[in-house]
């Protein structure tokens, strides 16, 4: 939290990255898509949906991290981009277990 | 330099006298400008708010209710929270002081973003504008909650007009959020490190921090309860399976921690106000400023305590409520932490302390009662009641409003250069603080004897407390038409004000009053803690010499 | 301090008046331009909340509703915005390393990839129209998850239609980028429109990364 004030020289001018990261990246990202086509095909069970996350976040976590150059970046940026992420999780969690918790205790008989 | 005492001729260049006319006020990017602009916009949407809130309790008068129609009755409470909450709340200590202040606090030009500064203010206007043409259109009566299906389906059609109205203010929210995160990260001046800020621009942080994250979802909601309204089938909508609650959930995501966003500013002039008019630096400096942040994190794990009663599984309410009671503890932090700052400090009674010490009561009646509604057993008794409606105005009123108003006077000089009479503001002062408890305090009796709110009739034994709080209604009504008027007053006729009339740390009190448009001769370098009074003092007594040896040598 | 700055200003093209200098602006707008794909990123959370909480209470409905998608299409799509991604990734590199001609080139591809996706896009939404899968009174759907399916749609559309109109809004920064860079306005120091606005075409792509999989891929193997 104490980061120099006005002169923070280190991330100032652009990171050039090299290309051939660039087309890896592209490269990894449609194995992935056509990975998650395949795997929704295959019975999983229970496992289909988080297999299909775990992709997803992967791929998104590549173009974060590469084409939008939060490797690269100053550590506010990426401060911000897991607080993001964490109440985007906070909402989504929070929300989804008064809903998987709604038949956990039933309501008095007097009251129904 | 803080010394240095302008002659009241003096024809100095400041913001104020730097343009003239109609467009340099209506195409500024000067963020002190923008933030007389809002100053202007939040008092008349105050004032319009005001104006339900008389409705509402000459209504409730008489037990029969005989003033307003029932359906005119839902409109005038409902209108009287959305132009209260969205239009003056949000945007008052944010937007008025924050915008004047954090550029100043940081030791910057300017905001980051200027013309976003700008286009957050024309923002806040167009969605005023929609809010005021629903009014105008026949109002909305679903209450400042829009709770469906009641909204979506069966409430008559200008709840899409108000609730786009309230999603464009948001923007302006956000933006405006935006703006201060950036400027406070990256504008700082040289040696103004994180723990040198003064507490008012961690305060502000940390509500920004809240518009970022809360707004968008309430931006979400808004837009799809309005295509719910206008596709007539929506994801609310319990005929396709839909589930009202989820709205409720989605809601309070954002509005809880708007209540945040609303005391979390107040907090932060208060702490500015206990510092200087103790004249020492504030007792748990860090505590105090990471309770801000921390006020601000647990605002977004709390919201389900008002759904303690809407069909929410008990096992949610049982965790919110314990998550509810650990807000408790930052805020609790605050108040002991300002009160030890009292001790052994010395304390002048200026207007702003007045308001601070107004703040610091009122803001405990309201937290300690937002324990007892945070409890799941007790909340099942006193939801939707009276006590509900006192605790948040506690909270809304007693807190946030006094803090603005505090800030207000304690800024007033540096805003406009002008002081403003002292005598009256101490009796405008004490008329809101009797005014307000008279309002609201016979509000928890008649809430905890179980009178339910939003109801434009009622039994006949409550009819003494009702007399009392509108009663104590109309003495805070003109408690607040006092000030402004003194403050209109006193633009042009009050006495010139010096740099820093009250003595008081913090860089804004180094430039004169008003500030020149770029805020500062020369960018300041700061060298000592925040709220260092010796070190204020060794300045001002070394200026003095200075001053001699030019006027003798 | 105060000289130095007024240098500063007078030599540094674009830097605004109350900048210090160009890294403090630029690292202002990047981190600005992060705060506000953080509040997109809260936009789109309301609708995944949404869309997890029925997904949860209605899994059958999810699953038949999703079925009437065309996977084929959606992956051709995803494959068209990821591509449109890496031209833009490249049309930023360009602009650092000052290649002006590789600049245009690229942004003018990601404009193409972009209204191809919107094409395929329009294409899906036609299908729907046709085989009455809009929500409303003219809904079709049999069995006993009938309502609920128009639930999912009601996602469908609420979730892609706010993703396609993100979709137009980045068309229309493109044209602005590309007219600005014919107009030799970037230089490798200062590029900040296209640095910024391939922040926000990112992350265009990643709401679509995950609305692919679970829009389109529901319970396939069951099919």
């Amino acid at each position: 939290m104490s980061e120099p004030t006005h002169h923070e020289k280190s991330h100032g001018s652009q990171h050039i990255v090299p290309l051939k990261v660039y087309f890896a990246v592209f490269a990894a990202l449609m194995v992935l898509t056509a990975t998650t086509v395949c795997v929704a095909y295959v019975n999983l069970d229970w496992l289909n949906l988080p297999v299909a996350l775990a992709i997803a976040i992967t791929k998104a976590t590549l173009v974060i991290l590469f084409f939008m150059h939060v490797k690269y970046s100053g550590h506010m940026v990426k401060v911000y981009v897991v607080a993001g992420v964490l109440f985007l999780i906070i909402m989504i969690g929070i929300t989804l277990s008064d809903y998987m918790t709604r038949g956990w205790i039933s309501v008095p008989r007097g009251w129904q | 330099m803080s010394t240095s005492n302008p002659s009241p001729n003096d024809r100095r260049q400041h913001y104020l006298n730097a343009a003239y006319g109609l467009r340099s006020w209506l195409l500024t990017v000067d963020h002190k400008r923008i933030a007389l602009l809002y100053l202007g916009s939040i008092t008349f949407f105050f004032f319009i708010g005001g104006s339900f809130a008389v409705m509402i309790r000459m209504n409730l008068l008489t037990p029969d209710g005989s003033f307003l129609q029932a359906e005119t009755y839902n409109k005038f409470f409902t209108m009287h929270g959305l132009v209260m909450i969205f239009f003056f709340l949000i945007p008052s200590i944010p937007a008025v002081l924050g915008n004047f202040l954090i550029p100043m606090m940081v030791g910057a030009k300017d905001l980051a973003f200027p013309r976003l500064n700008l286009l957050s203010w024309y923002l806040y206007i167009i969605g005023g504008v929609m809010a005021l043409s629903a009014a105008a259109l026949g109002g909305v009566d679903t209450g400042w909650t829009f709770y469906t299906p009641y909204s979506s389906t069966y409430s008559n059609g200008n709840v899409v007009i108000m609730g786009v109205g309230a999603f464009v203010a948001g923007f302006s929210s956000i933006l405006t959020g935006l703006n201060f995160i950036v400027t406070i990260h990256k504008m700082r001046c040289p040696g103004l490190t994180w723990f040198r800020l003064p507490l008012f621009v961690w305060a502000m942080y940390a509500t920004s921090v809240i518009q970022i994250l809360g707004t968008p979802v309430i931006a979400i909601t808004l837009l799809l309860l309005a295509a719910e309204r206008i596709f007539h089938v929506g994801i609310f909508d319990p005929r396709i399976g839909g589930d009202p609650v989820l709205f409720q959930h989605f809601f309070w995501f954002y509005s809880h921690p708007a209540v945040y966003i609303m005391i979390l500013p107040a907090m932060g002039v208060i702490s500015e106000l206990v510092a200087t008019f103790s004249r020492k630096r504030i007792f748990g400096y860090n505590l105090v400023a990471f309770s801000s942040v921390a006020i601000a994190m647990l605002s977004f794990l709390v919201w389900g305590h008002h759904l303690f009663v809407s069909g929410q599984s008990i096992y949610a309410g049982l965790v919110f409520s314990v998550l509810s009671f650990m807000v408790a503890i930052p805020s609790a932090i605050k108040v002991f932490n300002w009160t030890a700052t009292f001790y052994r400090g010395s304390i002048s009674y200026d207007t702003p302390m007045m308001y601070c010490f107004g703040f610091i009561g009122l803001f405990t009646m309201g937290g300690v009662t937002g324990l007892l509604l945070a409890s799941l057993a007790v909340d099942v008794h006193l939801h939707d009641t009276y006590f509900v409606i006192a605790h948040f105005h506690y909270i809304m009123v007693g807190g946030a409003v006094m803090g603005y108003l505090g800030g207000m006077h304690f800024w007033w000089p540096k805003i406009t250069g002008r002081m403003y009479p002292e005598i009256w503001a101490r009796f405008a002062a004490v008329i809101i603080f009797v005014g307000f408890n008279l309002t609201f305090f016979p509000q928890f009796m008649l809430g905890y004897l179980g009178m339910p709110r939003r109801y434009h009739a009622y039994p006949a034994e409550f009819q003494v407390l009702n007399v009392m709080s509108t009663a104590g209604a109309s003495i805070l009504g003109l408690g607040y038409l006092i000030p402004m008027i003194y403050f209109i007053w006193s633009m042009r006729y009050g006495k010139p004000a010096p740099p820093n009339p009250w003595g008081a740390t913090g860089l804004e009190w180094r430039t004169p009053s008003p500030p020149p448009t770029e805020n500062f001769e020369e960018i300041p370098v700061v060298t000592e803690e925040a709220y260092d009074f010796e070190a204020l003092a060794r300045r001002d007594a070394a200026a003095l010499r200075n001053e001699g040896e030019l006027q003798n040598g | 301090m105060a000289d130095h700055a007024a240098a500063a200003h007078a030599h540094t093209p674009g830097l605004r008046h109350h900048f210090v200098d160009m890294d403090q602006q630029r690292e202002s707008a990047r981190l600005g331009m992060w705060l506000f794909l953080l509040t997109e990123i809260m936009f789109f959370g309301g609708l995944f909340t949404g869309y997890a909480i029925y997904r949860f209470s209605y899994p059958e409905a999810w699953r038949l509703a999703s079925h009437h998608l065309d996977v084929a299409l959606g992956a051709i799509n995803t494959g068209v915005l990821i591509l449109s991604s890496l031209t833009m990734a490249l049309a930023v590199r360009s602009a650092a390393t000052g290649k002006k001609q590789l600049l245009i080139l690229f942004l003018i591809a990601t404009l193409v990839f972009g209204l191809v996706f919107l094409g395929i896009k329009a294409k899906e939404y036609h299908d729907k129209f046709e085989h009455h899968l809009i929500p409303g009174t003219t809904f079709e759907a049999e069995g006993p998850w009938a309502h609920q399916e128009m639930l999912f749609y009601c996602f469908y559309f609420a979730m892609t239609g706010m993703h396609a109109l993100h979709m137009i809004i980045g068309m229309v920064g493109l044209l602005i980028l590309i007219r600005m860079s014919m107009n030799n306005k970037f230089s490798p120091e200062y590029h900040p429109h296209i640095e910024l606005f391939g922040l926000y075409w990112h992350f265009v792509d990643i709401v679509w990364i995950f609305l692919f999989p679970l829009l389109y891929l529901i319970g396939r193997h069951a099919a």
